[in-house]
């Protein structure tokens, strides 16, 4: 074994693109829970964007016609949870498994005979003077869009919860549902779309999985990220741009891992695969522990049903 | 205009209806669904249905499949009801089946080829202890770290596969099988195999034991103080606190119940049907157990008939895919939307639904 064949610069620029599947979920599961709705269905939004973005990037033959394919095919899924949450008032935990376990099913049954096939190549966009630049050039300017679309939107998320009304509507919403009420906000309408957007970030995040990451489909390929994304959330306390350092850190050892199996190192394949879950349970026990801090950032609706009081 | 309006007093015979008006809505709309798959919803959902039961080329195999099917997700299930009625969510039963099997596995290949007629209670010893395990990770540290049970229990599955991944091409390998991954067959070792009792009918002690289950968590939840403490939490935590119940003393429980029930059904699984602990041993019953628990009502007696009828589904989709050559994850579709119609009629147990005119 050989740690030094590791390249440092390869790492950093495989761990951007490895984190932002997940960090593009979280980003959107955020958003839907600062409404105060908690969307266990993420890992089902996914497999379902992933599917829905091959499919049409190979019949249309256009990787971007695909991520925007995946968007709404997530967006599509998360409304059956906006319908069953909202209206007719179901518990959100078991609709959110509802819609993972059924999600993971339909995304099979739409790629019966979609497997072994290669989309079309996403192009990179070529970032004149900033890719050129030595190592950082190469660490951090020659991605794919998403990649960046994934930065962008972390940072537009904390945006529009700290510097906007729109925000500050849908943190009240999620805060306190009777008070938002009662200052005229609509408390339903804001989650449904909350819902939605929630459920485009993670079509997106499972599209870019089968069209760039992997790049293929393969049934349940997702393998759990939905389910880190949630637990992106929680490490990130709600706060938007945290949720990066939080992908970037899980991205590492997921990089790191998959590089140390590659140079075959003395430790067992099984146990470098599971480091990624251990890493995310060791995260949010700490996160946890430390309560008072972050208990506070919790919002306070989350996960109740709205009712109106007249 | 439409109004919902809650209902003064909880509707039980509405609740009791929801689960077939459920399976009567899954039926039409998975009808739908085979239809847009090119093939005759009727002759689907009759060979889902019936032909499992009343066929006569079919029913000898298949009867005895559905009570082998059963009997984990029943197992599971009423495990993991407890835990949901006190809003406590362990999803990571496929985990503490994984890990029962493992445990319990490792001392029948460790005793091979020994006979002992004290091998197989002791590996359903172990099988329980292996769940109880894997299940008290989240329930300690939801417990004393107030970490979320949802999450350290699902991120358990994957790590729980893994382990069992590893176990099958390396630390379990059967030594005679040629390099091949998977253990020795365990089913056919008599002092560790889980045997029908009455040969034919599939009732093997997996079986018998999800019986005995049902009458004894009927009974626990019912009749007996803890399964008081556990629906007092689920509907109100503060009456629950109040009247002096320890919170950290049901989570736990709740999930060591259903951690000891999931890996006693991994250990039936593994030396009954499964036979041996290999890469494809675990086949989601740890998940479909969940919907199998709403679709009970979170009540013993339900979760029997849902899992019999759910392990019909099962089976029948196997006919369908061998007959039909419908794709398998059909299926699983099928008991998604059961999932969802269940949720979403809950609805009428505590609200009625009023038409006004505006």
């Amino acid at each position: 074994m050989d740690i030094s064949s590791i390249d440092p610069v390869i790492l950093i620029a495989s761990l951007m693109v490895s984190s932002t599947s997940i960090l593009l979920a979280a980003t959107g599961e955020l958003i839907v829970e600062k409404s105060g709705v908690l969307n266990l269905g993420v890992e089902g939004m996914m497999i379902i964007g992933a599917i829905c973005g091959f499919i049409i990037c190979v019949e249309f033959k256009s990787p971007f016609l695909g991520l925007i394919g995946s968007a709404l095919g997530g967006a599509l899924l998360s409304m059956i949870f906006a319908a069953v949450t909202q209206f007719l008032r179901a518990n959100q935990v078991a609709s959110g498994l509802a819609l993972t376990l059924f999600g993971l099913g339909l995304a099979s049954l739409l790629g019966h005979s979609y497997t072994g096939i290669k989309p079309p190549y996403l192009p990179k966009p070529n970032i004149p003077l900033l890719s050129d630049i030595p190592i950082v050039g190469k660490m951090l300017f020659q991605h794919d869009v998403v990649v960046y679309f994934s930065i962008v939107s972390v940072v537009a998320a904390w945006f529009l919860f700290q510097k906007t009304k729109l925000g500050l509507i849908v943190k009240a919403v999620g805060e306190n549902q009777e008070s938002a009420h009662a200052l005229g906000y609509n408390v339903i309408r804001t989650r449904v779309i909350a819902i939605l957007v929630g459920g485009s970030f993670a079509g997106l995040a499972g599209g870019y999985l089968s069209l760039v990451r992997v790049p293929q489909w393969t049934e349940g390929m997702t393998a759990g990220a939905g389910w880190i994304a949630l637990a992106l959330v929680v490490f990130s306390g709600w706060k938007p741009l945290r949720l990066i350092i939080g992908a970037y850190i899980f991205g590492g050892f997921t990089i790191l891992q998959l590089n140390l199996q590659a140079i075959g190192i003395e430790l067992s394949v099984a146990l470098l695969s599971m480091t990624p879950y251990i890493v995310t349970i060791i995260a949010l026990v700490l996160i946890s522990s430390g309560k008072g801090r972050v208990g506070t950032s919790t919002p306070g609706s989350l996960g109740k049903v709205f009712m109106k009081v007249r | 205009m439409i109004e919902i309006v809650p209902r003064t007093q909880k509707s039980n015979l509405i609740s009791a209806t929801i689960p077939i008006m459920a399976v009567i809505l899954t039926m039409l709309f998975g009808g739908i669904l085979f239809w847009s798959l090119g093939k005759n919803p009727f002759e689907t959902i009759r060979m889902i249905f019936w032909d499992p039961l009343m066929n006569e080329t079919f029913a000898d195999y298949a009867r005895p499949q559905i009570l082998v099917k059963a009997a984990p997700l029943i197992l599971i299930a009423i495990g993991l009801s407890f835990g949901f009625r006190a809003n406590i969510w362990n999803i990571g039963a496929e985990g503490q089946f994984i890990m029962g099997a493992i445990l319990s596995g490792s001392l029948g290949l460790y005793m091979y080829p020994q006979e002992s007629s004290i091998l197989f209670p002791l590996m359903i010893i172990l099988g329980i202890f292996g769940g109880i395990l894997w299940a008290s990770i989240p329930g300690l540290l939801r417990a004393y770290f107030n970490t979320n049970e949802i999450l350290v229990s699902l991120m358990l599955v994957y790590v729980a596969e893994q382990i069992m991944a590893a176990a099958s091409i390396g630390f379990l390998r059967n030594p005679d099988g040629s390099g091949f991954p998977g253990s020795r067959n365990l089913s056919q070792y008599p002092s560790a195999a889980n045997l029908e009792i009455i040969a034919g009918t599939g009732i093997h002690w997996g079986v018998a034991t999800s019986i005995i289950a049902v009458l004894f968590f009927y009974i626990l939840l019912h009749k007996h103080k803890f399964g008081f403490q556990v629906s007092i939490s689920g509907i109100s935590p503060k009456a629950a606190r109040l009247s002096g119940i320890n919170p950290k003393f049901l989570i736990i429980w709740c999930l060591g119940i259903s951690g000891g029930l999931a890996g006693l059904a991994g250990m039936f699984e593994l030396t009954g049907p499964a036979g041996q602990i290999n890469i494809d041993f675990n086949v989601g019953y740890g998940f479909t157990a969940i919907i199998v628990a709403f679709l009970g009502r979170l009540n013993p007696i339900g979760i029997f008939f849902a899992g019999i009828l759910m392990a019909l589904t099962y089976v029948g989709g196997e006919l369908t895919q061998f007959m039909l050559n419908l794709p398998a994850a059909a299926i699983q579709v099928f008991q998604g939307m059961l999932l969802f119609f269940l949720l979403s009629m809950d609805l009428l147990v505590n609200y009625k639904i009023k038409l006004k005119r505006s």
